[in-house]
């Protein structure tokens, strides 16, 4: 029986979904970059796959909505720890039906789902990282303070922490976890900020990983039965340093999964999918 | 008894005296005159109070000494006593144990009148009053001991301890209830006969206050046939407690009216059976509901005010790994409480991890699930834990129970304390608070710092290490952050409190965790014991790392308990408070086994620090100490690294003040907001600056004392005054206890086959008044100063060289070892490594002292009631600032040797002011190790001391300053000469007594001790210790502050300075420790415990060291006319 707070990084279960044609043109964006939509396609086909062949995990494809531009950012619609899922109200309008059909997914995965109702709220799951022992949250464009209140009702086990998102689009858009207790950080200097007000509202310490581009600090970290340490990163063609910086992690299970289609839109590795543990404390 | 048959016929004369306060010549006289064991007797009895009642063990020779003192105790006595009013004769001679009350009394004539309004806080301050006045009958046993033990030397230290239990358990026994009886039913008839100052204080406050107590305590709560029976026969008055248990039982227990905290405490563990008792606490509800901490060392009856005798024993501290314990009891214990505290909703929990608790108390109750069925399928909603959740948690925590078969009890609560420790809010303590905007948020004190909460949300987070300040005033708390890696100012952080009484208690939290948590270094056991001896404010219980090293002595059989069914409990999770669930009647769950058990008193975990040093623990090796140090220095720091932790504490304490100087509108500009906070930790600010500490000098009023040493002329005393101001508003008097232990250790650096290290540890303790009387202004001070000597061998001279070297690097790099400590708070370094850099450890002294003085002077600002007032304080405060600042040390003492006196005067913003010079043993000559005298200008008698330019020069002179605003103080001299003791009080001192003991173990000795203490207003006892010293050092290197530790609780402050000289005679090395210890507070003080306590640790931690000299010296400062003015 696990304990609590135990088996970060254990996960049993994805929930993705695909990529409407949509994305191409209407997805939100930072930069002005054109997608290719093909390419994003066979991206996030791979990534999936990677999810479900490569790694075991149980995968839940949901289907594209072409009204939802931004619909395979699945991260941003819930987050989930433990036995619980939180269904967010992403921070963008016209994100928020993005949720619909994530509910009905992780309804059906017996979930206990907990609505975020508040009008005021807004939450991206893109801004809540969750380090295994707490969470932290980015408060961002997209992520309020009212949003941060409900997830830290929603996962009281945890000690929730808000930190301010200085640059970039999300808390995890240079930032994510690399390991128990350990962030991957980008260089940048909001990067480096964010990262020491995180250390210093902690209770617990964290190595950090330093990787030059801040992008390439997303990756997805699990801890697999079977595999041991898996890191999903970037690959050396988009971030060759970055990559070379992940390469030195000697214990882990190093997938580098291309990202560069769905980067322009700010599509991070961790965007594209939302990982539940099924046998935690279950 | 001496001291008692003195105190009456002092009485008489003292009031007399006091008029004439201004001729010194009596003073004077007295010091050199009378034999130094009486007055120290005397002095040292009063602090006794503070030791648990031990049954009363009375050493030969302390008798042969009391029996002397009895003779001389009158005329001594009257030296002290002279000077107080014959009501406080009285009181110090029934209540020597309670020095403090004695010091209130005497100040009440003069500044009685103002004092009264707030007498709030303290709730049995009155009480005292009156009972002091009320016929003395306390045996004199106390005082004896004291004295014996100075006499008798370092290894009945120990003894003394016990002793001084005993004889307080004795007195208190005896004497208290009659007091309380006293107080209680002919308060009244008391006042009357009081003089109408006092009693006119005494319907004020008493009216209200104990009025209100009398009233609740007479009130039949059972006790009432007891306390009926007990009044007329004067026997000791009996209050039944009720003790809400863990388990939701009441444990009715009958304690004295008079008894502290601890007694009770010590019941209520003894009923349970448990010796890990350090992390678990009383609490009870004060008027307004808010749950308080019964504080062990005081009287419970002052405490709680609503006197209803209800308590309830909770877990005060949270251990962070709840595996660590060692004992069963003790973890299921804690397992009782979190189930609490779950149920409560003060710890939340999600419904997954509250079904995993509470099935794994299934399992530890119930055993295994029965899958036979044979227990009705409900027997989970019977329990108490899961049942408040409905069936879906019955039916989850009945599923998760099965998985646990074969699990025993003291698992089962392993595993459900392994999970609830990781819980976010697990062990945190919620305070409602606003911050600087006015937004509601939450302080959280936990082990590891303070939480800051807005809703569920963490915003910010101070960890002790970035903690440099912690203080309040009235309703507001700050928090004095260091400055982050970028930032070149630290910042303050404000909070705004519901009341007073509110930012108080955080404050207290703060104060008691970090102590508790934050010292755990087992490397520090010393300073425990040295916090033991300051502040009963404080945690005055062992650390965690003490406790643990305790409990790791624990050899007994584990207890039997038995666990609790969760049903009873079960109700109380509902919501209702448990206490009302449970029938009063019902018999403690626990079944104790105490005699089984095999209790052994040596192994019992009790908070006392006189328990502490019988421990072996206490008594670590210089070896023991250095595997601990290892972390921060080299392992070879051992005793020395005490120090260092002691250094530690200093700074947090120092944290733990208050800047006076600021007024609020200041303090709240510099507040940032939380949001601002974060950004400066993030962002550094250019400005540049001469150097972190010089900013923090400046910045706190503290740090004044800090640039003079340096070169630089910063207004030291600026605090002072506002404190002052404060104070007599408030009428709350403040004690300062002052223990400065000065060790001054001897290293022949040539192989001489002996190398004498000489520890000189001074203790100075300084009470003023009791903090309870609002009455009176006065402070009482009371300096002890010891000064051992040690002799080391040359062999361990390298290795203590070494080490000093290395503390001395680690300290400078400290920044870089730990960033993220300020340098001063966190730096461990051993006594030796002090040498090195003399200056800042100066500095550190200085700031200590100031933070002290600031702490007292926080004190009175809580205290402060009224609000009109305020503003006028401030500018009075500024005003007094200033003043103080051109105050500066300029006593000249005549120093008749050509060795270093040590003319300490400290300055406390407190209306008290207390001057303590000491004159340096040989070994310090050259005024190396010399405490800097800090005389203010206004002292008429000042002289200017010749010192001074080496004090400036960075000389680790102690310098306490309280002064009061413009009142002429007197000063005290002491001088010694060799084995001989010379005191000589030149200057005018009003009151100033001077007790040398010399020991002429060692023949070759030549020690100049000259104090000159231009004290107005002041009482001063001063009680020296003196070990022959060898020889007196030809080349002195200015002294080396080694460590300077400051203390504070909310009513005591306790700084520890520690100069360590080094010089070179010959082929010897001498090396020279001095510790001053100042024991400020409003409080009672135990100047026995706390000159055991010095002279024992100053041995502990030196053992290869002799204690040449223990100077105590005791002011207590009478307050009239700046304060009517003021006000």
């Amino acid at each position: 029986m696990a304990g609590l707070m135990a088996g970060f990084g254990n996960f049993t279960h994805a929930v993705v979904r695909a990529i409407p044609s949509s994305l191409a043109k209407e997805a939100l964006r930072t930069n002005n970059l054109d997608v290719d939509l093909a390419k994003a396609q066979l991206e996030h086909e791979v990534y999936v796959n990677v999810l479900k062949q490569k790694l075991g995990l149980e995968v839940i494809e949901l289907p594209a909505d072409e009204s939802l531009p931004d619909c395979v950012f699945v991260e941003d619609a819930a987050v989930v720890c433990g036995d619980t899922a939180l269904i967010t109200r992403p921070g963008a309008e016209s994100r928020r039906k993005e949720t619909e059909a994530m509910r009905q997914a992780l309804k059906q995965l017996d979930l206990n789902i907990v609505e975020m109702t508040d009008e005021n709220a807004t939450l991206d799951g893109g801004d809540v990282l969750f380090t295994g022992r707490e969470f932290f949250v980015g408060l961002s464009k997209r992520t309020n303070q009212k949003g941060a209140e409900i997830l830290a009702d929603a996962f009281k086990d945890y000690a929730v922490s808000t930190v301010p998102v200085l640059g970039g689009l999300h808390l995890k858009s240079f930032c994510s976890m690399g390991g128990p207790g350990l962030i991957v950080i980008g260089s940048s200097e909001p990067a480096q900020k964010t990262l020491k007000i995180m250390q210093q509202m902690s209770d617990h310490r964290y190595d950090k990983l330093t990787v030059p581009d801040d992008i390439a600090a997303n990756c997805i970290y699990m801890n697999l039965p079977s595999k041991g340490h898996v890191l999903l990163h970037c690959t050396p063609e988009e971030f060759p340093e970055s990559a070379k910086v992940f390469e030195k992690l000697k214990d882990h299970m190093l997938i580098p999964v291309s990202n560069m289609e769905k980067v322009k839109v700010d599509g991070a590795l961790t965007c594209c999918s939302v990982l539940i543990n099924k046998t935690a404390n279950n | 008894m001496t001291t008692e048959v003195g105190s009456e016929t002092e009485v008489k004369k003292e009031p007399e005296k006091e008029k004439g306060e201004e001729p010194a010549p009596t003073a004077d006289a007295q010091p050199t005159d009378s034999p130094a064991p009486e007055q120290e007797n005397q002095e040292v009895a009063a602090p006794s109070e503070n030791t648990t009642p031990e049954a009363p063990e009375a050493t030969t020779p302390e008798k042969k000494k009391e029996e002397e003192k009895e003779k001389e105790g009158p005329v001594k006595e009257k030296g002290i006593s002279r000077f107080l009013p014959p009501w406080l004769k009285k009181q110090k001679s029934q209540t020597q144990v309670t020095p403090k009350e004695a010091t209130p009394l005497e100040t009440t004539p003069t500044d009685g009148g103002v004092a009264t309004v707030e007498g709030e806080e303290e709730k049995a301050e009155p009480e005292q009053e009156v009972g002091e006045a009320s016929p003395p009958v306390e045996p004199p046993v106390e005082n004896q001991e004291v004295n014996g033990v100075e006499v008798e030397e370092r290894e009945e230290v120990k003894s003394e301890e016990g002793e001084k239990e005993e004889s307080h358990s004795t007195g208190s026994a005896d004497t208290q209830p009659a007091k309380e009886e006293k107080e209680e039913c002919v308060e009244k008839g008391a006042e009357e006969s009081k003089p109408p100052e006092e009693g006119e204080r005494e319907k004020e406050e008493e009216a209200k206050e104990e009025k209100k107590e009398e009233d609740k305590s007479c009130k039949p709560e059972g006790h009432s046939i007891l306390k009926s029976p007990l009044k007329l026969t004067k026997k000791m008055k009996v209050a039944m407690c009720h003790v809400m248990m863990l388990d939701g039982t009441k444990f009715p227990c009958e304690v004295e009216k008079r008894a502290k905290g601890q007694i009770l405490f010590f019941k209520v563990c003894e009923h349970l059976n448990l010796l890990e008792k350090d992390y678990f606490g009383l609490s009870y509800r004060d008027n307004a509901d808010q749950k308080c901490w019964l504080d062990p060392t005081k009287e419970i009856k002052r405490q709680i005010r609503n006197n209803n005798w209800q308590f309830s024993f909770n877990v005060k501290f949270y251990p962070p790994d709840p595996s660590q314990l060692t004992e069963d009891i003790t973890r299921y214990l804690l397992c009782l409480q979190l189930r609490e505290d779950i149920s409560s909703g003060r710890l939340p929990c999600s419904f997954v991890t509250h079904a995993l608790l509470g099935s794994y108390s299934l399992q530890a109750e119930l055993g295994d699930h029965d899958s036979d069925e044979s227990r009705p399928p409900d027997y989970v909603s019977d329990f108490t834990f899961g049942s408040a959740q409905g069936k879906e948690m019955e039916e989850k925590v009945v599923e998760l129970h099965k998985s646990h078969r074969g699990m025993t009890p003291a698992q089962a609560d392993a595993q459900f304390l392994e999970n609830a420790k990781k819980l976010s809010m697990y062990g945190v303590d919620l305070h409602h608070a606003k911050d600087s905007e006015g937004v509601d948020i939450m302080l959280g004190v936990c082990s590891s710092g303070l939480l800051i909460y807005k809703d569920r949300l963490r915003i910010n987070r101070f960890a002790w290490p970035k903690i440099l300040k912690i203080s309040y005033k009235r309703n507001n708390f700050y928090i004095k952050i260091r400055p982050g890696e970028m930032e070149q100012f630290e910042s303050t952080v404000g909070f705004k409190l519901p009341s007073h009484r509110a930012a108080k208690r955080v404050w207290k939290v703060c104060v008691e965790h970090h102590t508790f948590f934050r010292l755990t270094a087992p490397e520090q056991p010393p300073k425990a014991k040295f916090l033991t001896l300051g502040s009963k404010f404080r945690y005055s219980g062992r650390t965690q790392a003490q406790s643990r090293q305790a409990s790791s002595l624990i050899d007994r059989p584990a207890p039997y308990f038995q666990r609790t069914s969760s049903k009873r409990i079960s109700r109380s999770l509902d919501g209702a408070p448990v206490i009302n669930v449970t029938d009063a009647d019902s018999g403690p769950t626990f079944s104790s086994t105490p005699g089984e058990n095999g209790h052994d008193p040596a192994l019992e975990l009790n908070s006392d620090s006189k328990v502490e040093e019988a421990e072996p623990g206490a008594a670590a090796t210089p070896t023991g100490t250095s595997e601990k140090t290892g972390q921060t220095n080299s392992a070879q720091l051992q005793s020395k690294l005490r120090v260092q932790g002691d250094n530690i504490y200093v700074r947090h304490s120092n944290l733990m003040l208050e800047d006076l100087d600021k007024t609020q509108d200041e303090v709240l500009k510099h507040q940032a907001s939380i949001s601002e906070l974060k950004r400066s930790f993030m962002e550094a600010t250019p400005e540049p600056r001469p150097s972190q500490w010089e900013k923090r000098l400046t910045a706190s009023p503290a740090t004044s004392l800090r640039l003079q040493g340096p070169g630089k002329t910063p207004p030291r005393t600026d605090l002072t005054l506002p404190d002052l101001k404060d104070v007599s508003k408030q009428a709350e008097v403040e004690v300062e206890e002052t223990v400065v232990i000065q060790e001054v250790r001897k290293t022949p650096k040539l192989p001489c086959p002996t190398p004498e290290l000489v520890v000189t540890a001074a203790v100075e303790t300084e009470q003023p008044p009791q903090e309870v009387e609002p009455e009176v202004n006065q402070e009482a001070i009371q300096e002890v100063e010891s000064e051992v000597n040690q002799e080391v061998n040359e062999e361990a001279n390298p290795e203590v060289k070494e080490e000093t070297r290395r503390a001395s690097m680690s300290s400078e790099s400290e920044s870089e070892e730990e960033a993220e400590y300020h340098p001063q708070v966190e730096v461990n370094t051993s006594v030796n490594q002090i040498r090195e850099e003399p200056e800042e450890e100066e500095r550190e002294e200085k700031e200590d002292q100031e933070e002290l003085k600031q702490e007292e002077q926080e004190e009175d600002q809580e205290e402060l009631k009224q609000e009109e007032d305020q503003e006028e304080e401030k500018q009075e405060e500024q005003k007094e600032e200033e003043e103080k600042k051109e105050e500066h040390e300029v006593e000249p003492e005549p120093s008749e040797l050509p060795e270093p006196q040590l003319p300490i005067v400290e300055t406390d913003q407190s209306p008290a002011v207390v001057l303590a010079s000491e004159a340096v043993p040989v070994a310090e000559e050259e005024g190396n190790t010399d405490d800097p005298m800090m005389t203010p200008e206004e002292a008429p008698n000042g002289h200017p001391h010749p010192q001074d330019p080496a004090h400036s020069e960075g000389l680790p002179g102690l310098v306490a300053l309280e002064e009061e605003e413009v009142e002429p103080r007197v000063n005290g001299e002491t001088e010694r000469h060799q084995p001989q003791v010379i005191c000589c009080s030149e200057p005018p001192v009003v009151k100033t007594e001077m007790v040398t003991i010399s020991d002429t173990f060692a023949a070759q000795k030549t020690e100049i001790a000259t104090k000159e203490v231009p004290i107005v207003h002041t009482e001063t006892k001063t009680i020296t210790y003196e070990a022959a010293q060898l020889d007196g050092g030809a080349d002195g290197e200015p002294g080396v502050l080694m460590t300077a530790q400051t203390i504070t609780s909310e009513s005591l402050c306790t700084t520890t300075t520690t100069h360590i000289t080094k010089t070179l005679k010959g082929g010897l090395s001498e090396t020279r420790i001095e510790k001053r210890i100042v024991i400020t507070g409003d409080s009672d003080i135990d100047h026995d415990q706390a000159l055991a306590q010095a002279i024992k640790e100053a041995k502990e931690q030196h053992p290869d060291m002799s204690v040449t000299r223990v100077v105590v010296h005791k002011e207590t400062e009478l307050e009239e006319e700046g304060e009517g003015g003021e006000n």
